[in-house]
């Protein structure tokens, strides 16, 4: 019988088609263990106290918050950076190693949008919740109106950003069900309580698993991740704009778009790592997300940190290459050695330095290191965006306005919120959802010999 | 055991009785509760739908308490929305201005400098602008008090009457206690006064009063009186400690003519300007050549400019020249130079160091040219001496009554609580005080009298220049004027109107020729504001008197740490620090409100790790640290005018009083202590400081030059201006106006940076004061702010001011971010904020490179977590009705008084004809001190805005950027000799 040894099996253990239905439905199944009770209470809880923060900063003001005159954008920026930027990996991960024919995606790709969708959720909270007055935000929508010729002002990149944040998350949200469908049609079949059965079965959307069936499935797959490709490229592009179309030195810059999209896609793939270094941890995994999976993402880590590091390179370099005063003290004088090195040197390090340790196969091999790591890369990706939103801000043209941030409590319980609701959102995900795209990971398992149990399985027998 | 049993059917089946039983009782209790609530469900759907009905109907009813009352008979000149303006005088804490109040609606709500006046010449000071929130202030008396509680007038005449007769004839004192009183009406008025009651002692006092000149005056001249000071005659002016811009005697006045005598857009020649100070004042801030010297150095260095000028005069220098602290050489060569077109000022309270000044004033021939006697100032005309002497009588017990008119000795005088003590045990204490202070808390009686602008009145602010004082609203609340007080005490029924109206009959309408009758002669006064009769010159005669031993003096030994103690710009003497306007303008050098701090010199707050907001002790009392940059070496500056205690709800407990620390010599108040202790402290207290980087780090934003090298290239140090013109290139269709385009000039040479401005716009615009914690946080909301800058030597730095407002850029960097179009750009060039469409993304302010944008970070009217001025019905009463007041969560900024330039251009069609050049003045413009702010259309070539932007000197603030403002600076040109 042929072999394919040489790029090794992308499911170990040898395991039957039910086997692998059975061992990714388990969780769901399982009795919901301790760890994952303590782990979601906690969640809400700080949700909750995001929450009550929310609440805090929608009936008092913005000025809860420690903005300042100079400093129009603080935390809640930042934050809504980091998400969106995190928010990139799963569908990233599904387009490109798609595109990329990249078999093993099918292992993470559900993981990776899941995290997508919460991550986007919690993003879009952020340009909601810092606007003075969130009640209108309806005014951003272009709708026709009585306020005669009143429109959205279509230059704005605040426009922009809501209409790529908006069409990202329907499309990855899309994405992401519609995927899904196959394996709720699964869970539907196997499960014994009637709730569990309507409820999947809802969501299963009648699926029966036909050729038909199928090929529309594919097809509907296929149009979707097209547009989505596009979207993963528009939208931290966009985003980037919001800074590249200021004025602002540390902002004016014609790097941002591509320098975004990349450390969008370099914060994701590391959030992936740390979302599944933890799920093979706590639920087993290991067969079907092998050392050889965590091996890959880590080498693509390596080469994202290389572009990050060049991009920060060229960064300095322009800023001194165009020889503005005010770009080279943003630079020079803010940043690098100046009230702000503490966060510079964070983020260079930890984005472009820590991640060449993954050079080191014993480094790839350890997962507490990776794991390790990857929430490193996470925080260093946090500071490139505080970096790049509060430097500017504070020290810019006219030094008699040059004003310090430091954010109040209750924009760090903002966050905290945030971070509530993603740990929830995945804790829900790992609960109630096959957290392994089941029909897709069917698709790439492979044995040495026929099976009986496969024939028996499907009803030849 | 036997069975009982109740009847046969419970004997035959007992389970079945109980059931039965049981439920009988059920249906009972259910029937009876039924009839208890006495509701069905049709009851209950009948009682629903009524009650919602009914709350619908009354809460679609629900009106809003309209609190205007619709005129009946409609007044002649009021109608509703318009304004009227009303010519009236101030004349608060020493200071006099001549103005105009814009009344609305009844409401004055805008305080317009006088440009009839020859005096302040259409100039305010902050404080002036700020004293129109006073009226609205809650800390007023709502009516007559006797011991705290209401009386009514007639029983408080009542008991005052007989208190004065029983005095009157006990043979004790009864002392007036008088601020200066520059009214002449109302100096007859306590003159009959005195008639009625011979034991009154009328005695004037001020807190920072003019002693020392006017006694040194009288020894020079013999007549103790405050001369005329002509800053803008002068070609050279040398100051010792006289911040004659910011405090100093008459600061409007004399700002306008100092800005007159360097204004290079009229003549190609200015003053410059030497400053002996310690501390660095507004006036040190902007003199050419600045001498950081302690203030027991000022004798000293005034004994040697004049022996130095009898040297260059060919006469016998006096003796007595010990080391000098700073070379005078060199001044004293210039100012020989210049002899008669010198100006000597001194801030000191020391009558020697008048008298040498004087001197020094004579040899260079300056009286009668820079310093005339025609028109004396009356401003001040309280001398310490009298007030010790006060002092001594109150305490041997000579003193049976006090009357307060506009005084606080308890708060500023360093005996103050020696006062307030004595002042309890007096039989008869009586303050005329309109709101609640330290001195007023420890009188029996409180006889309110009205807000200036709820009164009339007159003032003589300089001999033979008149001005009157006329309502411009009825009074809120039951006060009368002291004048009338005191009249119905000495058993006159008075109406000061009427009195003032037949004093100016009597007294001023005979020396004018101008009108026949006197009711023209009134009319036209009252609706000017101002009359002035021909100066009566009447040179004085110099006298060497006291001269010799002023030479002779030693001056006090200069040991260790010397503190000086300065009236504050924004709340002078004190007496306005319920004033939140006030409390919130930054300190024009330090950029610090809310608080008085301890200026110290930066070498020394380095070497003993000394920052911003450390706490150190002066003699024992606490105080916050400022480092100033130009500070004296071993001297500390605190300004007076803080810890007030009995203020008001803004004003208790702000700052530290400094007044206790005072010391007295001979009866005479002086203004600097030395062998002062210090202390350092490990505490920390935080500051209000609204600007915290104080270089330009080498940008061009405020571009300067030295007068030399203006002379020779007007765009001297405006280099870049051309540079960045001939760089400009654009993809886009150049923006025509084909209308009116508005713009702005700031003459950077003009401005002195005090601060009107930052009043001004605030109180025509609506903008709130956010208080200390909010200024702390970067968040002050002010439209205009003056940016100050330090350069070269830290001991001794260059400073400059430059106002920064919305620059209205025909290229806005904040247009074109904003998601909702809430700030689009109008077709005469303005930018302009549609409040109700913003919705507060807050990218606008972080893509404005001059960050004037502000927003409303919290609601900041009708919260009770910002309790100032507009919490309350009576403090909103300022609003001007004509400015949107922006709710929370919205951005807003300087406008260019979008409302003023509607409103002439309004008046201007209906009156079908252009519109005028210099018609329009947004606030800052119209009542800036040293008319440093134009205002006008660039598209009219003939407009004076059109001609400064195309003076060599204009340049736009970041123009490299290509904002394309509508505002231009010219470039600060410094009297100084090297370029």
């Amino acid at each position: 019988m042929y072999k394919t040894e040489i790029r090794g099996p992308l499911i170990a253990g040898d395991k039957s088609l039910r086997q692998i239905s059975e061992e990714i439905i388990a969780p769901i199944e399982a009795k919901t263990p301790w760890w994952w009770w303590g782990a979601f209470l906690t969640s809400l809880g700080m949700l909750g106290f995001g929450l009550y923060c929310m609440y805090l900063t929608v009936t008092s003001g913005i000025g809860a918050w420690g903005l300042n005159n100079t400093i129009g954008w603080g935390w809640a920026i930042v934050n809504f950076v980091w998400w969106i930027g995190i928010g990139h990996a799963g569908t990233a991960f599904s387009i490109f190693l798609l595109i990329l024919r990249q078999k093993w995606r099918t292992a993470i790709n559900r993981a990776a949008e899941a995290m997508t969708v919460v991550a986007v959720m919690c993003a879009a909270l952020f340009p909601l919740l810092h606007m003075g007055r969130p009640w209108l935000f309806f005014f951003i929508f272009p709708y026709p109106n009585t306020r005669g010729p009143l429109w959205v002002n279509f230059n704005s990149p605040l426009f922009w950003d809501f209409v790529a944040i908006s069409a990202y998350l329907l499309i990855s949200a899309s994405f992401w069900y519609f995927g899904m469908v196959p394996d709720f049609a699964t869970i539907r079949d196997k499960a014994k309580s009637k709730i569990k059965k309507a409820v999947y079965g809802f969501f299963a959307f009648g699926w029966t698993g036909s050729s038909r069936e199928w090929l529309r499935y594919e097809g509907l797959s296929f149009v979707l991740g097209g547009i989505a490709a596009v979207l993963v490229v528009s939208v931290h592009s966009i985003v980037s704009t919001d800074f590249a179309v200021s004025v602002e030195p540390g902002w004016h810059t014609t790097i941002f778009p591509p320098y975004f999209v990349v450390g969008a896609i370099f914060s994701g793939f590391a959030m992936v790592l740390t979302l599944v270094t933890l799920m093979r941890a706590l639920y087993k995994m290991n067969d079907f997300v092998t050392d050889s999976h965590i091996d890959a993402v880590c080498r693509i880590l390596i080469f994202i940190s290389l572009i990050m590091g060049t991009a920060y390179l060229t960064e300095i370099f322009i800023a001194w290459y165009s020889g503005s005063e005010y770009e080279m003290y943003m630079i020079f004088y803010t940043r690098i050695f100046g009230e702000y090195a503490f966060q510079f040197w964070a983020m260079f390090i930890a984005n472009a330095l820590v991640p060449q340790l993954f050079w080191f196969k014993a480094v790839r091999r350890r997962l507490w290191v990776v794991f390790l790591i990857s929430v490193i890369i996470n925080i260093g990706m946090w500071f490139e965006r505080f970096n790049i939103v509060i430097t500017s801000l504070s020290r810019d043209y006219l030094p008699a306005n040059w004003a310090n941030y430091s954010p109040s409590w209750i924009e760090v319980g903002v966050f905290t919120g945030t971070l509530g609701l993603f740990i929830a959102g995945v804790l829900l995900f790992f609960r109630f959802i096959p957290m392994i795209a089941i029909s897709e990971i069917k698709s790439v398992a492979k044995y040495n010999e026929p099976r009986h149990d496969h024939l028996k399985h499907s009803g030849h027998e | 055991m036997k069975s009982y049993w109740r009847s046969l059917e419970e004997r035959q089946n007992p389970e079945q009785f109980k059931i039965d039983d049981a439920r009988a009782e059920i249906d009972q209790k259910r029937d009876l509760m039924k009839k208890d609530a006495g509701s069905s469900r049709r009851d209950f759907l009948k009682t629903f739908g009524f009650s919602i009905a009914g709350a619908a109907v009354v809460a679609s009813c629900k009106k809003p308490v309209e609190k205007a009352i619709p005129f009946l008979v409609k007044p002649e000149e009021v109608t509703p929305g318009m304004a009227n303006y009303y010519a009236s005088t101030y004349f608060e804490g020493n200071e006099y201005c001549s103005i105009l109040v814009k009344v609305c609606d009844g409401r004055p709500i805008k305080i317009e400098g006088n440009d009839l006046s020859p005096v302040t010449r259409q100039g305010t000071s902050a404080r002036v602008q700020a004293s129109l929130l006073n009226l609205y202030d809650d800390a007023r008396f709502r009516g007559p008090q006797k011991n705290g509680e209401p009386l009514p007038w007639t029983k408080i005449d009542a008991e005052i009457t007989e208190s004065l007769q029983q005095l009157d004839t006990s043979g004790k004192k009864v002392v007036l206690l008088t601020s200066s009183v520059i009214s002449p009406s109302t100096r007859t008025i306590i003159e009959a006064f005195q008639k009625v009651y011979p034991r009154v002692w009328w005695l004037r006092y001020d807190a920072v009063s003019a002693t020392g000149i006017l006694k040194a005056n009288q020894l020079s001249f013999g007549k103790a009186v405050i001369p005329d000071y002509h800053f803008d005659r002068a070609k050279v002016i040398v100051s010792f400690g006289a911040d004659f811009l910011g405090t100093w005697l008459a600061p409007v006045e004399y700002a306008k003519k100092y800005a007159q005598g360097r204004d290079l857009t009229r003549q190609a020649e200015m003053s410059r300007h030497y400053q002996f100070e310690a501390g660095l004042s507004l006036t040190g801030a902007n003199a050419d050549v600045r001498f950081p010297v302690k203030p027991s150095e000022e004798l000293l260095l005034l004994k040697q400019l004049y022996n130095r000028l009898c040297l260059s005069g060919g006469l016998p220098p006096a003796a007595g020249d010990g080391q000098s602290p700073v070379d005078l050489t060199a001044l004293a060569e210039e100012l020989t130079r210049h002899a008669g077109e010198a100006l000597v000022v001194s801030g000191s309270n020391d009558y020697r160091l008048q008298l040498l000044v004087n001197a020094i004033n004579h040899l260079l021939g300056n009286y009668g040219k820079t310093i005339t006697f025609d028109r004396p100032l009356l401003t001040r005309q309280a001398s310490d001496e009298e007030f010790a002497l006060f002092l001594t009588a109150l305490a041997a017990g000579e003193v049976g009554g006090v009357i307060c008119h506009g005084v606080n000795p308890v708060y500023d005088h360093p005996e103050g609580e020696k006062i307030a003590a004595l002042l309890k045990n007096l039989p008869l204490s009586v303050s005329f005080s309109d709101r609640i202070e330290e001195t007023t808390a420890v009188c029996t009686y409180v006889c309110p009298e009205p807000h200036y602008l709820e009164s009339w009145g007159d003032a003589e602010p300089k001999t033979g220049s008149f001005s009157l004082m006329q309502p411009a609203i009825r009074r809120l609340f039951d006060s009368r004027q002291p004048q009338e007080s005191l009249m119905k005490w000495a058993g006159q029924e008075v109406n000061y109107y009427e009195y003032l109206r037949q004093y100016w009959e009597k007294e001023l309408f005979p020396k004018q020729s101008l009108f026949d009758g006197f009711r023209q002669f009134w009319n036209d006064t009252l609706q000017k504001g101002v009359f002035e009769l021909p100066a009566a010159s009447s040179p004085l005669a110099w006298s060497e008197a006291g001269l010799t031993e002023a030479l002779e003096a030693a001056g006090p030994a200069s040991q260790g740490w010397e503190l000086v103690l300065t009236e504050s710009v924004a709340l002078g003497n004190g007496k306005f620090a319920n004033n939140p306007w006030l409390q919130e303008l930054p300190d024009p050098v330090a950029k610090i409100s809310w608080d008085n701090f301890a200026s110290v010199p930066v070498k020394w707050a380095e070497e003993n790790g000394v920052t911003n907001e450390s706490v150190i002790t002066i003699n024992g009392l606490e105080l916050p640290v400022f480092v100033q940059p130009g500070q004296a070496p071993q001297t500390i500056s605190v300004a007076l005018g803080y810890g007030r205690t009995v203020a008001g709800k803004v004003g208790d407990n702000l700052g530290v009083n400094l007044y206790p620390l005072q010391p007295v010599e001979n009866g005479v108040r002086k203004f600097f202590l030395t062998g002062v202790n210090v202390e350092l402290t490990s505490k920390r207290y935080p500051l209000a400081i609204s600007q915290t980087h104080h270089s330009m780090e080498g940008r061009p934003i405020v571009r300067e030059t030295a007068f030399g090298a203006w002379k020779v290239n007007p765009a001297a140090g405006n280099e870049l201006h051309a540079i960045h013109e001939s760089k400009m290139v654009t993809l886009y269709e150049k923006k025509e106006f084909k209308g009116h385009h508005w713009g702005m000039a700031v003459d950077l040479n003009a401005c002195i940076g005090c601060g009107n401005c930052a009043i001004s716009c605030p109180a025509e615009n609506n903008i709130q004061v956010v208080g200390k914690e909010q200024v702390r946080n970067r968040r002050i909301m002010h439209w205009i702010r003056i940016d100050r800058y330090f350069s070269e030597q830290p001991e001794n730095p260059r400073v400059s001011f430059q106002p920064v407002m919305c620059q209205h850029c025909d290229n806005a960097p904040c247009e074109n971010v904003c998601p909702v179009a809430a700030t689009p750009h109008s077709d005469e060039g303005l930018n302009q904020m549609a409040y109700n469409r913003c919705v507060g993304t807050r990218y606008c302010i972080n893509n404005c490179p001059y960050r004037v944008r502000r927003f409303n970070w919290f609601q900041f009217v009708n919260n009770e977590k910002f309790d100032y001025a507009s919490n309350s019905d009576l403090g909103r009463m300022v609003l001007n009705p004509d400015v949107t007041v922006r709710s929370r969560g919205v951005v807003e900024k300087c406008s260019f008084c979008v409302q003023r330039i509607q409103d002439k251009k309004q008046l201007a069609k209906i009156e079908g004809r252009p519109l005028r050049d210099g018609e329009i003045q947004p606030a800052c413009v119209q009542s800036c001190p040293s008319n440093a702010l134009v205002f006008g259309d660039m598209n009219d070539p003939e407009s004076k805005i059109s001609k400064l932007m195309a003076d060599p000197r204009n340049y736009h603030l970041l123009e490299e950027l290509h904002t394309l403002p509508s505002v231009g600076y010219l470039t600060k040109v410094r009297n100084v000799a090297e370029s």
